[in-house]
C-alpha cells in the first residue's frame, strides 16, 4: 500500500499535482514496506529528524540500496568528483561549508549577496527586454525565455566566469540538468554519453578555471575558494572542483523551479499578482510562502540512519535510506492552517522548503533575492499575463519538481523602471 | 466543574475596564504587556521603569556596543504591537501594600492594581567596597548607561583593562576588549571562565580561548583591592596571590543581584533569591500561601520546574524573560483551569572570541558529561550533561544547529549516556567524564541559573524572608 503511494508519486503522471498524495501518505508519518525507504512526510517528524545526529547524509553508512523507486545512480553529480559537501557529515560537511562561505555570506563577506543586487537587476531587465523584444506575446515560454537562463548567468557571475564563456556553460548546464531529468523516450546509451562528456569538458575547464584564479586571482568565489587562508587552510583541487559543481547544479535548477513554480502559482492566483504589481514589496513574503506551498525540492532522499530510531512509534533500523517529505510536511495541517491554501499574508511561515539544520540549503539568501527580484519584475512589467496551459508540461524529475515549459501569452511589456 | 465559582463575570470585567500594573519596564515587563494587549486586554496598563528609557534589548551591551558597532540608544527592543500605556519611567517603585493593592514610587505617587506583574529583574552586582567602587574608571555592565559609558572609557584606549570574573559577562567583555586591540587582564576565583555556569571540562576549553587570543587570565584569585590615584581615578588591583595589575579600566563582573527590597516588609515571599511564584507564575507570600492578583515573571522569579525536579530555577536567560511573560501575562487574563505553567527548558546564548556557545537544560545539575560530536580541542562540539542516568542538558560550541535534538532529548528524560551513535563522533565521545562543576558551598562569579530546590510537596520546606 505506501510503497504502491510512493511509486504514484514517483509516477510522472502526478507530477503537476502530488499533494493530495502527500495528504493520504500523511496518514502514516513514518511508512515502510519490504525494502523500500522509510518515508517520514508530517512536519514535526521531518523537522526534528532534520536536527538529528543520528541521521547522516553520507550514502556510504547506507547498508543495502534496498529497492529505491526512484532508482538513484550512486552519484548524480559528477562520477570523477569526491562527494560535495552536500553528501558528507562534520567534521568534513562543517569544513567545506565554512570554507565555501567565507567567501560568500556573513560574517566574512556579509556584503556579496547584496552587492549582486545591481547585476541581478540587469539581468532580469535584459532578459524581460528580450521577451518584449521576440516580436511573438501570444507565446512565451517563462522557462526558456526567463526562469532558465536567469539563474545560471548568476552562477556565473558569483563564481567569477569570463563572460565570453558563459554560452557554454548554458549548454554543460543545461545538458547536466536534463541527466538529472531523463527523458524516458530518449535513448540513454546516447543520452548517458552526452552527460560524461558535459561532466568531463565542465570538470576540465573549471580545473583549467581554479589554476588560472590560484596565478591571478579576482574578487569572484571561485577565486577565494581557489586562493583561501582562512583557519581551514586551502581546498584542494578536487575540493574546489566537487564544491564549484555542486553550486553550479545545486545554485541553478532549484531556483529556476522557484521562479517557475512563483508565476505558475501567481497566474493561478490573480488576485495576489495584482497585489504584487502595486507592491513589490509583497515579493518577500511570497517567496516564503512559495517555498512553503511549491517547494522546488520536494524530498531529501539521500539520508540515513546511524543507529536504530525511533520516530512516532515506528523503530527504523540502523542503515535504513531516510526519505524526508519536505513539500508534505509543508502542507501539514497539525503545523499549518489551511495548509492548501496559497496566502501569502500568513505569519507562521516556518516552512521547511530551503530544509533545516546544517545542510539547510547554502544559497538561500541569493535564491530568495532572485526569486524576489524575478517576480516582481515580471508581475510589474508584463501586462495582462495568463496561462496557455494548466497545468503545464512538468519536468521529469519528482525531486527537484517543476514545470519543463510555461507557457504564457500577454498583451504587452512595460519598458524598465527609470 | 467550569465555572462555579469563577464565571462570576469578574474575568470579564478585568479584561475590560480593569487596571494592571507592570513593575519592570523591560523585556519581560514589554513582552508581557503585548500578549495583554493581543489577548483583548482594554483596560489601564501601567508600565513601571527605574531606567529612564524605553524597553531595550540588553545582549548587544556586553557585544556589538563594546565594539562601537553599534550605538547603546540604539539597541530599544522591537515592538511586536502597540501597548498603549501610561509609562512612568525613570521612577522606580519603592513599595507595595497587598491589601489595599497599591504600588508606591519613588517621586510618592501611588498607584493601584486589580493585577500586579512583578518583573524588576537583576541589576549587577557592586564592588563590594563602595569606596572604591566610586574610583573613576570603575565599572559594572547591566543598563545601557553602563554599556555606554564602558564603550567610551574602552574607546579612550586604556592600557589595560581589568575584568573581575569570568561568567558569561565577564568573559564577552574580555573578548571585546581584545578585539578592540586592549590588553585585558581577567581574574576569576573559581578554577576557569564559565566553571559555575558549565562545569570545568568547558571551562578548560573556555580557558584556552581566553589564553589563545592573549587575555592575562589569572585564576584561582581574587582580587582584595583596587588603588585609586590622588584624582580619584583607579590605576591598580591588588590580587590574593600578592600581585599587582595596573589597569585603568576596571570591570566588575561579579554576576547578579535580584532587586527585590522595594518589596521588604510587604508581606511578599521576596529576597535575595528572587521572588517564588508557581509554575503558573503567581507569587507566594511569606507564609508559602500563593496570591491571586500578583504575578511574577524574567530574572526576578524563581519558579518549580517539572522537568528539573520540581526544583526552583531561576534563570537570568533572555528566552525565559520572553515565556515567563507570555505566560504570565496569559494567566493573568484566564480562568484557573485555562492556567498554564511555564515549562521553558533553560536555553541561552554567548557568543565569545568568535564562538557561539549555546546550552539547553540546566548544566549545573549535571554529574557528568560527554563529548557526542566534534571535539574539545577543535572547540567545534556538541556536549550532554548527565544526572541520574538521564540526559539533563547540553552545550554547544559552533555547533548549535544540532540543539533542538538535544533539547528533545532532555524532554523526553532520554537515558544517558546516550546509547546510540552520532555524526562526527570523536574517541572522547566513547566515555563520559565527570563534569566538573565547583563545590556549590564555594562561591563563583556568576552562574546564570541558581538552584534552589525543594518539591511543593515537600512538608520540610523554609523560607528565608528577605533581610
Amino acid at each position: 500500500m505506501t510503497q504502491a503511494l510512493l511509486r504514484e508519486i514517483i509516477d510522472y503522471a502526478n507530477r503537476a499535482n502530488p499533494y493530495p498524495l502527500y495528504e493520504e501518505l500523511r496518514q502514516t508519518p513514518v511508512s515502510h514496506e519490504g525494502n523500500g525507504p522509510y518515508v517520514v512526510s508530517t512536519y514535526y517528524e521531518i523537522q526534528s529528524l532534520l536536527h538529528d545526529p543520528r541521521i547522516s547524509s553520507d550514502s556510504r553508512n547506507l547498508k543495502a540500496t534496498g529497492d529505491d523507486p526512484l532508482g538513484q545512480s550512486a552519484d548524480d553529480e559528477g562520477t570523477a568528483l569526491p562527494p560535495s559537501f552536500l553528501k558528507l557529515d562534520p567534521p568534513d560537511h562543517d569544513r567545506l561549508r565554512r570554507m565555501t562561505n567565507r567567501p560568500f555570506g556573513p560574517p566574512h563577506s556579509p556584503h556579496r549577496v547584496h552587492d549582486m543586487r545591481d547585476e541581478l537587476d540587469g539581468l532580469v531587465a535584459g532578459l524581460i527586454d528580450g521577451i518584449a523584444g521576440s516580436g511573438d506575446l501570444d507565446r512565451v515560454d517563462l522557462v526558456d525565455q526567463f526562469a532558465y537562463p536567469f539563474p545560471v548567468t548568476v552562477i556565473c557571475r558569483l563564481l567569477g566566469v569570463p563572460h565570453e564563456d558563459e554560452p557554454r556553460f548554458h549548454v554543460w548546464a543545461e545538458t547536466l540538468a536534463a541527466s538529472l531529468d531523463p527523458d524516458p523516450d530518449a535513448d540513454p546509451t546516447q543520452r548517458g554519453k552526452g552527460t560524461t562528456d558535459a561532466r568531463m569538458e565542465l570538470g576540465m575547464y573549471l580545473a583549467g578555471l581554479i589554476e588560472e584564479r590560484r596565478k591571478n586571482p579576482g574578487d569572484d568565489m571561485l577565486s577565494q575558494l581557489a586562493t583561501a587562508d582562512g583557519p581551514d587552510g586551502a581546498m584542494t583541487t578536487m575540493e574546489a572542483l566537487s564544491t564549484s559543481a555542486l553550486l553550479l547544479i545545486a545554485g541553478h535548477e532549484t531556483t529556476v523551479n522557484l521562479i517557475t513554480n512563483g508565476m505558475l502559482t501567481l497566474l493561478r492566483h490573480p488576485d495576489v499578482l495584482k497585489r504584487l504589481r502595486e507592491e513589490p514589496g509583497l515579493s518577500v513574503p511570497i517567496v516564503e510562502e512559495l517555498l512553503r506551498y511549491e517547494p522546488p525540492v520536494q524530498l531529501l532522499p539521500q539520508r540515513t540512519t546511524l543507529s536504530d530510531i525511533e520516530v512516532a512509534g515506528v523503530t527504523i533500523p540502523k542503515g535504513a535510506s531516510l526519505w524526508l517529505m519536505l513539500a508534505s510536511g509543508n502542507r501539514d495541517p497539525k503545523r499549518f492552517e489551511n495548509p492548501d491554501r496559497f496566502d501569502p499574508d500568513r505569519k507562521d511561515i516556518q516552512h521547511l522548503g530551503l530544509g533545516s539544520g546544517i545542510h539547510s540549503c547554502f544559497g538561500a539568501p541569493l535564491a530568495r533575492q532572485e526569486a524576489q527580484l524575478a517576480l516582481s519584475e515580471l508581475a510589474r512589467r508584463l501586462v495582462n499575463p495568463r496561462l496557455l496551459e494548466d497545468p503545464p508540461p512538468y519536468r521529469q524529475n519528482a525531486v527537484l519538481r517543476g514545470p519543463r515549459h510555461l507557457p504564457i501569452a500577454c498583451d504587452g511589456v512595460l519598458p524598465r523602471a527609470g | 466543574m467550569t465555572g462555579e465559582h469563577t464565571r462570576d463575570g469578574a474575568l470579564e470585567h478585568l479584561k475590560r475596564e480593569g487596571r494592571i500594573v507592570i513593575v519592570g519596564a523591560s523585556l519581560a515587563g514589554l513582552r508581557a504587556a503585548e500578549t495583554m494587549r493581543d489577548k483583548g486586554f482594554a483596560g489601564s496598563l501601567t508600565m513601571i521603569g527605574d531606567e529612564p528609557y524605553e524597553p531595550y534589548d540588553r545582549p548587544p551591551l556586553s557585544k556589538q556596543v563594546l565594539l562601537g558597532n553599534a550605538v547603546a540608544d540604539h539597541t530599544a527592543l522591537p515592538r511586536r504591537r502597540a501597548i498603549d500605556a501610561d509609562w512612568r519611567l525613570g521612577v522606580p517603585a519603592t513599595g507595595l501594600d497587598m491589601a489595599a493593592r497599591r504600588v508606591r514610587l519613588g517621586n510618592g505617587d501611588e498607584v493601584e492594581y486589580d493585577r500586579l506583574l512583578i518583573a524588576t529583574g537583576v541589576r549587577a552586582r557592586p564592588w563590594p567596597n563602595p569606596e572604591e567602587g566610586e574610583l573613576e574608571g570603575v565599572f559594572v555592565l547591566r543598563t545601557r548607561d553602563d554599556g555606554e559609558g564602558l564603550q567610551r572609557a574602552l574607546a579612550a584606549n586604556p592600557r589595560r583593562v581589568l575584568v573581575i570574573g569570568a561568567g558569561f559577562t565577564g568573559s564577552e567583555i574580555a573578548s571585546a576588549c581584545r578585539e578592540r586591540g586592549l590588553k585585558v587582564t581577567v581574574a576569576e576565583r573559581g578554577s576557569a571562565p564559565l566553571v559555575g555556569a558549565l562545569g570545568a571540562v568547558i571551562g578548560e576549553v573556555a580557558a584556552e580561548m581566553h589564553r589563545e587570543h592573549e587575555v592575562d587570565l589569572r585564576t584561582g584569585v581574587m582580587v582584595t583591592a583596587l588603588e585609586g590615584d590622588p584624582a580619584g581615578r583607579v590605576r591598580a588591583a591588588h590580587l590574593s596571590d600578592g600581585s599587582t595589575v595596573e589597569a585603568d579600566v576596571v570591570v566588575v563582573s561579579l554576576g547578579a543581584q535580584r532587586n527585590t527590597e522595594w518589596l521588604a516588609g510587604s508581606g511578599l515571599g521576596a529576597g535575595p533569591r528572587g521572588i517564588a511564584c508557581d509554575a503558573g507564575c503567581r507569587a507566594f507570600d511569606v507564609r508559602g500561601i500563593v496570591t491571586d492578583d500578583i504575578y511574577v515573571a524574567g530574572d526576578v522569579a524563581r519558579s518549580p520546574h517539572a522537568l528539573f525536579g520540581y526544583q526552583f530555577l531561576s534563570l537570568e536567560h533572555w528566552g525565559n524573560a520572553v515565556a515567563q511573560a507570555d505566560t504570565a501575562a496569559h494567566n493573568m487574563l484566564s480562568e484557573s483551569a485555562d492556567r498554564r505553567p511555564h515549562l521553558w527548558v533553560p536555553a541561552f546564548w554567548s557568543s565569545q572570541f568568535g564562538v557561539n556557545i549555546k546550552s539547553v537544560g540546566v548544566p549545573p545539575m549535571g554529574t557528568e558529561i560527554l563529548i557526542t560530536q566534534g571535539s574539545l580541542s577543535e572547540r567545534r562540539f556538541a556536549a550532554v550533561y548527565g544526572y541520574q542516568g538521564r540526559v539533563i542538558a547540553a552545550v554547544t560550541f559552533d555547533n548549535c544547529r544540532w540543539l533542538p535534538f538535544y533539547e528533545q532529548q532532555i524532554e523526553s528524560t532520554a537515558p544517558f549516556p546516550p546509547p546510540f551513535s552520532t555524526v562526527d563522533r570523536r574517541p572522547e565521545g566513547n566515555k563520559p567524564v565527570p563534569a566538573d562543576f565547583p563545590d556549590p558551598s564555594v562561591p563563583t562569579h556568576g552562574p546564570t541559573i541558581t538552584l534552589s530546590g525543594y518539591s511543593p510537596a515537600d512538608r520540610k520546606m523554609t523560607f528565608t524572608p528577605g533581610r
